[in-house]
């Protein structure tokens, strides 16, 4: 039995550490443990609840909307504000496209080192990688002149001696397969992606004056004026350039992404047998497509159990538990129940070892972030959970999806419930996004034809207008998965705030029932050719987009015991 | 290569980029550092070292923003400087390696390159819980900080975290954040690079500034480069005539804002935030926050969290003068200068939540860049 930890890990956002148990190659326990702690919820208290979008915004700069969408509509929810039409629209195309870019990140720059050796590439033949890209692409830089430019310059810079972000890897390691052509064609196109993330989120920078951290969304709508008959407007310019910049996502999302995508899991197809993990899914379902108090999810809401898609579940808010048995926090009447978010009672308490430190109790409490249940159970959330709970509902397009890449592997459904299937759903629902963001660009287009306007409620803005004591969740689909906020405002200001986040429902720990989290599920059984290049933990790991920032968060440090909440 | 061409020709060429284009690049570079356009030449030059300078990146309570920011880059692009510029040799969110071979990535670079490699530092660093609240490798933050920051030639805080403690350090501060200048005091050649996050072409600017001149630029009392901070939002603002002719927007969605009035009564902080956002603007200059109907939050100045908010409440009223005169008062401080920012930043802080006194260090007298240099600290 070998002990392998890794800290950090690294190409995730956040601090992310894993102790595992390595025997006869494979996993047979692990333990997720995240090492930084903020506070955030703590310092929210008190303040103005239009405020709170910027605060909880920067929990995480990657997925750099997530936070402050949950948190309007929290508030939203609490007060009582319904954002006209236009703030839905535009609030569809920030968080579309928001998944669109940070899932083509997270193939190539976060998780593509994990499958595809870099130096492998250097001794690749263009032509033949030529060959590759226009057998599966009719994406133009696919020449071999092109394909030798990237190779040169990956030499050159090989050849220069100082290797930076690339030094120390697991270059040459017996689990990567990629033939040499296909290790070429992925680094062009890590460095492709790269000029592309910069330039699709520029409708980010449109639609919210910049990115990271965007700064058009209030409380009742969006700051963002829409009309065509002013400069200082989004107008018929903006339509334009928001149409020339979906394009070129959808452009590269279908003729980039998803080949490569397909490529590249065409040679791990062994993957579909490692990293299931828990096999229960949890989604809130995203994207608005009306305005009505209960509108109609372009992306459904549900809950799967036991890998069963024949019965998709309905979401039930009051099921949802936190655990700290294993969490660096105490609640008063002990730790060994699960509590309502809505009783949330925490208050940080390290016991862990003083830095500097080798190893974790891993037997007592190792991880700040907490563990997250539905109905008790531990619940993965994400790409793969929406397009389980989407393909289970019978959505039409993911259908469409999810079968011809199950066809073009040549592998069952059941291939889906595992570290590759993570991969290839985050791919498919990128393509559906990709397409659906030009419908929400001519729905704004044709409201500011006829002269609808509105980009906010201005009856609930004030604090005057907002009942004494009131509360309200928000709920979200993130990129990484379901995110839910819990606000109670007393006299207008925040009295409570709570956040439950994707990589929390991950990445958290034990259970007061000792019942794995999800990543710890999934890397059981994980096979591990070198326990001191354990590249293979990183495949699956990465596999649910690590998120750690988000996930760690303080609930009620007063122990007030928060009232009952109207759920969104 | 050809034979009349040199190694930089070269590699310009594989790139795609041609000698004028680079020439060109130099010249923007120049002007956006307020620069001479007689010192695009040793720009051109210093770009050219073969040698690439070392850059560590660290992360502690951060959100990534700022590394997120970086990647937005355009002057130059972010792969520009990672595979052609610096060496990074350790970059949390973007490196290949993982776990105790990361580690000893940055081990190596500290013992061998001591004295010679840039730090830049994102997000805060927390003093409570014995540095429990941030451990990378099971080494705390404040360890790594000591260590990697202490062996520098220079340390960059990006972001108001980094900087100056920033949303971890506001109000009640749970875990004791501070930022890099209060948790390792008496570092050498730090400089802070706040906003949240900083935007990505200052980042470059100032790297591009350090390669040039191998000094850094001269700074105002915290720590921020002048060449990005020496002017208030409110001075060039694009919507400033509105302001001077009392034009608000009074609603969202109302005909002013639609038409893009000043948004000082909707609680912009324009007024009292010194950085070059409607100059530069975001993203390759796509727009900036004022320019999509939103007001400034304030987000390079220390202690924002708590002193710009509420971010929708208008500049307070100054005891004494109606409001009127104190939308004149405070614009006319901000156009005295820099100094001005502490007396308005007092008046805020009287009024808003306070947290308690921040030690600010005595500015250096600023050095004119172009002087020193020609003195003979010659890259």
């Amino acid at each position: 039995m070998t002990h392998v930890v890794v800290d950090p890990v690294t190409r995730i956002e956040g601090h992310l550490r894993i102790e595992a148990e390595v025997d006869g190659g494979f996993v047979k326990d692990a333990w997720s443990s995240s090492t930084m702690f903020r506070g955030i919820e703590l310092i929210l208290k008190g303040r103005d609840p239009r405020d709170a979008w910027a605060f909880t915004q920067r929990i995480c700069g990657v997925c750099t909307t997530v936070h402050a969408i949950a948190s309007i509509r929290a508030v939203e929810n609490a007060v009582g504000a319904v954002p006209p039409p236009n703030a839905r629209l535009l609030r569809n195309l920030i968080i579309g496209s928001q998944c669109v870019q940070d899932h083509v990140i997270h193939f190539y720059h976060l998780h593509a080192l994990d499958w595809v050796d870099i130096v492998s590439a250097l001794s690749a033949d263009p032509a033949k990688t030529s060959a590759l890209a226009e057998s599966i692409s009719d994406w133009p830089l696919s020449s071999a002149k092109y394909f030798a430019s990237v190779r040169d310059r990956i030499k050159g810079f090989v050849e220069r001696g100082q290797l930076g972000p690339f030094a120390n890897a697991y270059w040459g390691h017996p689990a990567y397969v990629l033939p040499p052509e296909a290790n070429l064609m992925a680094v062009a196109h890590y460095l492709e992606a790269l000029d592309w993330q910069r330039d699709v989120i520029k409708i980010h920078a449109i639609l919210g004056g910049k990115n990271p951290h965007l700064q058009s969304f209030l409380v009742g709508g969006m700051a963002t004026p829409i009309d065509p008959d002013r400069q200082a407007s989004l107008n018929a310019g903006s339509i334009a350039e928001l149409k020339e910049l979906a394009a070129k996502a959808r452009d590269f999302v279908t003729k980039v992404y998803i080949p490569d995508l397909l490529a590249v899991a065409s040679f791990y197809k062994n993957w579909a047998g490692y990293g299931g993990g828990v096999g229960n899914y949890l989604v809130y379902g995203e994207y608005p497509e009306d305005d009505a108090a209960k509108p109609a999810l372009f992306l459904p809401q549900g809950i799967i159990r036991k890998r069963d898609l024949s019965k998709i579940e309905a979401f039930d808010p009051a099921k949802i538990t936190e655990h700290v048995k294993h969490s660096w926090y105490e609640y008063a009447a002990g730790d060994d129940q699960g509590l309502h978010p809505f009783k949330g009672e925490t208050l940080p308490k390290y016991t862990g070892p003083n830095p500097p430190y080798e190893r974790l109790d891993t037997a007592a409490k190792y991880s700040w972030l907490k563990s997250p249940r539905y109905d008790g159970e531990p619940m993965e959330v994400g790409p793969l959970a929406r397009m389980l709970v989407a393909y289970g509902s019978g959505h039409a397009r993911v259908k469409e999806l999810v079968g011809a890449v199950l066809k073009k592997l040549g592998v069952g459904p059941e291939a889906l419930f595992s570290t590759l299937g993570r991969v290839a759903a985050r791919g498919i629902e990128t393509q559906i996004l990709a397409e659906k963001m030009s419908d929400w660009i001519d729905q704004l287009a044709a409201n500011m034809a006829r002269r609808e306007l509105r980009i906010h409620d201005n009856s609930k803005w004030e604090p005057s207008s907002w009942p004494k004591d009131c509360t309200g969740a928000g709920f979200h689909e993130a990129p990484r998965g379901a995110l839910g906020h819990w606000v109670h405002i007393v006299d207008g200001a925040i009295a409570n705030y709570q956040c439950i986040v994707p990589s929390t429902w991950n990445a958290g720990p034990r259970d007061a029932k000792g019942r794995r989290g999800p990543y710890e599920e999934a890397l059981l059984g994980t096979p591990v050719a070198d326990p001191t290049k354990p590249i293979e933990i990183l495949r699956t790991v990465h596999s649910f987009d690590p998120c750690m920032a988000c996930g760690v968060h303080v609930l009620d440090a007063s122990r007030r015991k928060l009232a009952e909440v109207r759920a969104s | 290569m050809k034979k009349s061409e040199s190694r930089f020709d070269a590699e310009l060429r594989r790139r795609g980029v041609s000698r004028r284009e680079f020439v060109a690049f130099c010249g923007v570079m120049a002007s956006t550092l307020a620069l001479p356009r007689s010192l695009e030449a040793k720009i051109a030059a210093a770009l050219q070292k073969s040698e690439k300078p070392i850059l560590v990146w660290l992360e502690f309570q951060d959100c990534a923003g700022n590394t997120e920011s970086f990647l937005r880059a355009t002057k130059p692009t972010a792969a520009e400087i990672v595979l052609d510029t610096l060496s990074v040799d350790y970059h949390e969110t973007i490196m290949a390696a993982a776990g105790h071979q990361a580690e000893e990535v940055l081990a190596k670079t500290v013992k061998d390159k001591k004295g010679e490699y840039i730090v830049i530092v994102e997000g805060s660093i927390p003093t409570g819980a014995n540095g429990a609240y941030c451990t990378i490798g099971g080494r705390s933050a404040l360890q790594i900080a000591r260590e990697v920051c202490g062996g520098a030639a220079a340390t960059i805080a990006v972001g108001t975290c980094a900087a100056y403690g920033g949303l971890p350090a506001a109000s009640p501060n749970p875990t004791g954040a501070l930022g890099v200048a209060d948790a390792v005091p008496g570092l050498k050649n730090l400089i802070n690079l706040p906003a949240c996050p900083a935007n990505a072409e200052n980042i470059t600017a100032l790297v591009v500034y350090y390669l040039t001149f191998k000094s850094f630029p001269p700074l105002d009392q915290y720590k921020r480069p002048l060449f990005a901070y020496g002017k208030s939002i409110h001075d060039n603002c694009e919507r400033r005539a509105h302001f001077d002719a009392s034009q608000y927007v009074e609603a969202w969605g109302d005909e002013p804002h639609r038409t893009g009035y000043c948004l000082y009564k909707m609680g912009c902080k324009g007024p009292v935030t010194f950085q070059n956002c409607p100059q530069i603007r975001w993203n390759g200059g796509t727009n900036w926050p004022i320019g999509c109907g939103h007001p400034c939050i304030g987000c390079a100045e220390p202690d924002f969290w708590d002193k710009m908010t509420p971010f929708y409440q208008h500049l307070p009223n100054v005891p004494g003068f109606g409001r009127a005169a104190n939308i004149d008062k405070i614009g006319l401080l901000a156009t005295a200068g820099v100094a001005a920012v502490f007396a308005t930043h007092g008046v805020i802080s009287m009024i808003h939540r306070s947290t308690g006194p921040k030690a600010v260090e005595t500015p250096p007298p600023p050095v004119d860049p172009v002087e020193k240099v020609e003195k003979g600290d010659r890259p």
